[in-house]
C-alpha cells in the first residue's frame, strides 16, 4: 500500500514533474516567477487548490456521469479557487496584491483539471489528495527555483518580499547584493524562458546520468502526455 | 427508448445543478465570513499608505469617511469618476489627497497619489500602480528609490509651472539616464494635478462641510 503513496509522491516531485516534465501551466510559470517568493506562493495555493479538487471530486466519482463531468470538474475548480482567492485577500492581504491576477487563473491550469481528470476520477480519496498535492508541491519547486534564479541574477537579492508574506520580522530574513545591480534580462519575460529552459535541461541530464548509470531504457524526453 | 433518454438527460441535469447549488453556497458562505476582513485590511493598507504621504499629525479626522466625489477631469487624467479624501485639522481644512492618473509613461498608466495641503504645497506623492521597465523607468516607485520624494513641499507658489519639467526639457526635476519618459510623464501628471487643485481648491475644501456638518462655519472662515 504504501508504495502506491511512494510512487504518486516520486512521480509529482520528479518523474511526471508538471513544471520540467509535462510542461503543463506554463503561463504562471513564466509570469508570475520573477522572485523566489512570488513564484513559492503561487505554487503553495496551486498544491493547496489540487489536493483540494482531487479530494472533493474523487469520493463523488460514481454520481457524475461521464457526459457532464468537465464542467463539474471545472466548477468544483473554480469554486475552490475563489475559496482560496478571497482568503488570501482576507488573511495576507499584502500578498494578494502581488499574487492578486495569478489566483484566479488557478482555475485554467491546464495540470489541476489533467490531476483531477486522469487521477481523481479514476482512483479513491486518500492517494488522489496526496496526488493532487505532490503534483503541486512539484510544480511549487520548479516555481520557487525559477523564482530564485530570476530574482538572483535579474535583481541581486534573495527572498525580496519575504515581509509581504510573513509581515515586517521576515525582512531580517532577506539578502541583497551590495555591488551586483542585476541583469534586467533575467526578470523581464525572455529570463521566464531562458530559465525554464535550463532547468527542464537539467533535469533531463541528471535523469540521463540515472538512467545510464542503471543502464535501463533511454528517458522520455519529450513531455508525456499520455494518461 | 426516447423514456430512458429523458431519464438519462433529467439525471444528468440534475447532477449538474446539485454541484451548481453545492458551489454557489459555499461561495456565499466563504463571501461571507471574509467580507469584514478584506474590507478591514483594504482600509488598513490604504489609510497605511496615506501615512505615508500625509503625516498623522497634521489631520484629525477620519481620512476614510471624509469623501468627496470627483467628476472625470483632465487634470487628474482620470476616465471615471474618482474619490478625494479630505483632511481637516481642528475642524479647518488641512489637505486633500487626491488620485491621477498618467496616460504617457512608457508602458501604460501610472497611478499616483497625491497629497496636497490646504496651502497648496505638495505633502507627498506615491505611485499607487504602474508597468514601467522593472529596473530602468520603476524607480519611481518608492519601493525601488527615492525620486518620488523630490516633490515633497513642492508647489506652484514655489516652482513655476514652466520648470516643472525633468532637467533634460529645462525644469527642476532630477531623472535617471535611461529612463526619461517615465519620470516626464509623473511630473506633468503632479504639475497637473497642483492645477487641478488650485482652481478646485474651493469646491474641494466646500464639500467638506457636508461630511461633518458641525465645522461649517470654520470651513467657510477658512474659504475667505
Amino acid at each position: 500500500m504504501s508504495n502506491i503513496y511512494k510512487e504518486i509522491t516520486i512521480n509529482g516531485l520528479w518523474k511526471q514533474n508538471s513544471g520540467v516534465v509535462q510542461l503543463l501551466g506554463m503561463c504562471p510559470t513564466l509570469a508570475v516567477t520573477t522572485s523566489a517568493v512570488n513564484g513559492l506562493s503561487l505554487g503553495i495555493a496551486t498544491a493547496l487548490v489540487m489536493a483540494a479538487a482531487n479530494g472533493s471530486v474523487s469520493p463523488v466519482r460514481k454520481f457524475v456521469p461521464s457526459e457532464i463531468r468537465v464542467p463539474v470538474f471545472i466548477l468544483v475548480i473554480a469554486t475552490l479557487v475563489t475559496v482560496i482567492d478571497l482568503s488570501i485577500n482576507a488573511f495576507a492581504h499584502p500578498l494578494h496584491k502581488v499574487l492578486g491576477i495569478f489566483i484566479p487563473l488557478i482555475v485554467v491550469n491546464c495540470i489541476v483539471l489533467a490531476r483531477v481528470e486522469s487521477f481523481a476520477a479514476k482512483n479513491t480519496t486518500v492517494p488522489s489528495i496526496l496526488d493532487g498535492f505532490m503534483m503541486g508541491s512539484g510544480l511549487a519547486l520548479v516555481l520557487g527555483l525559477l523564482g530564485a534564479i530570476r530574482e538572483l541574477v535579474g535583481k541581486g537579492t534573495i527572498l525580496s518580499g519575504l515581509d509581504l508574506v510573513f509581515g515586517p520580522v521576515a525582512k531580517q530574513f532577506m539578502w541583497t547584493s551590495t555591488d551586483y545591480h542585476g541583469l534586467l534580462l533575467a526578470v523581464l519575460p525572455p529570463g521566464a524562458f531562458l530559465g525554464l529552459g535550463s532547468l527542464i535541461a537539467i533535469r533531463n541530464w541528471i535523469e540521463i546520468r540515472n538512467i545510464a548509470k542503471t543502464n535501463a531504457a533511454p528517458p522520455v524526453l519529450i513531455p508525456s502526455l499520455h494518461h | 427508448m426516447s423514456d430512458s433518454i429523458v431519464k438519462h438527460t433529467s439525471k444528468t441535469a440534475i447532477t449538474m445543478i446539485a454541484f451548481a447549488f453545492i458551489g454557489t453556497a459555499l461561495l456565499a458562505y466563504v463571501f461571507g465570513i471574509t467580507r469584514a476582513p478584506i474590507e478591514a485590511s483594504e482600509a488598513e493598507a490604504r489609510l497605511a499608505l496615506f501615512k505615508q504621504i500625509l503625516p498623522e499629525n497634521t489631520y484629525d479626522n477620519d481620512l476614510l469617511k471624509q469623501v468627496i466625489k470627483i467628476a472625470p477631469s483632465d487634470l487628474l487624467g482620470n476616465h471615471l469618476p474618482t474619490e478625494a479624501n479630505i483632511a481637516t485639522l481642528n475642524h479647518k481644512a488641512a489637505g486633500v489627497i487626491l488620485e491621477a492618473v498618467a496616460h504617457d509613461g512608457y508602458s501604460g498608466d501610472i497611478k499616483l497619489l497625491i497629497a496636497i495641503r490646504a496651502d497648496g504645497s505638495i505633502s507627498g506623492v506615491r505611485v499607487l500602480a504602474h508597468k514601467e521597465t522593472p529596473g530602468l523607468g520603476d524607480y519611481i516607485d518608492i519601493a525601488h528609490g527615492n525620486w518620488i520624494k523630490l516633490f515633497n513641499n513642492e508647489s506652484l507658489a514655489k516652482t513655476p509651472a514652466k520648470l516643472w519639467q525633468v532637467k533634460k526639457d529645462g525644469g527642476k526635476f532630477d531623472y535617471m539616464v535611461g529612463a526619461t519618459i517615465t519620470p516626464r510623464a509623473v511630473v506633468k501628471a503632479v504639475l497637473k494635478a497642483e492645477q487641478f487643485f488650485e482652481m478646485n481648491r474651493a469646491t474641494l475644501f466646500a464639500d467638506s462641510k457636508d461630511a461633518t456638518s458641525e465645522n461649517t462655519d470654520l470651513i467657510q472662515k477658512n474659504k475667505d
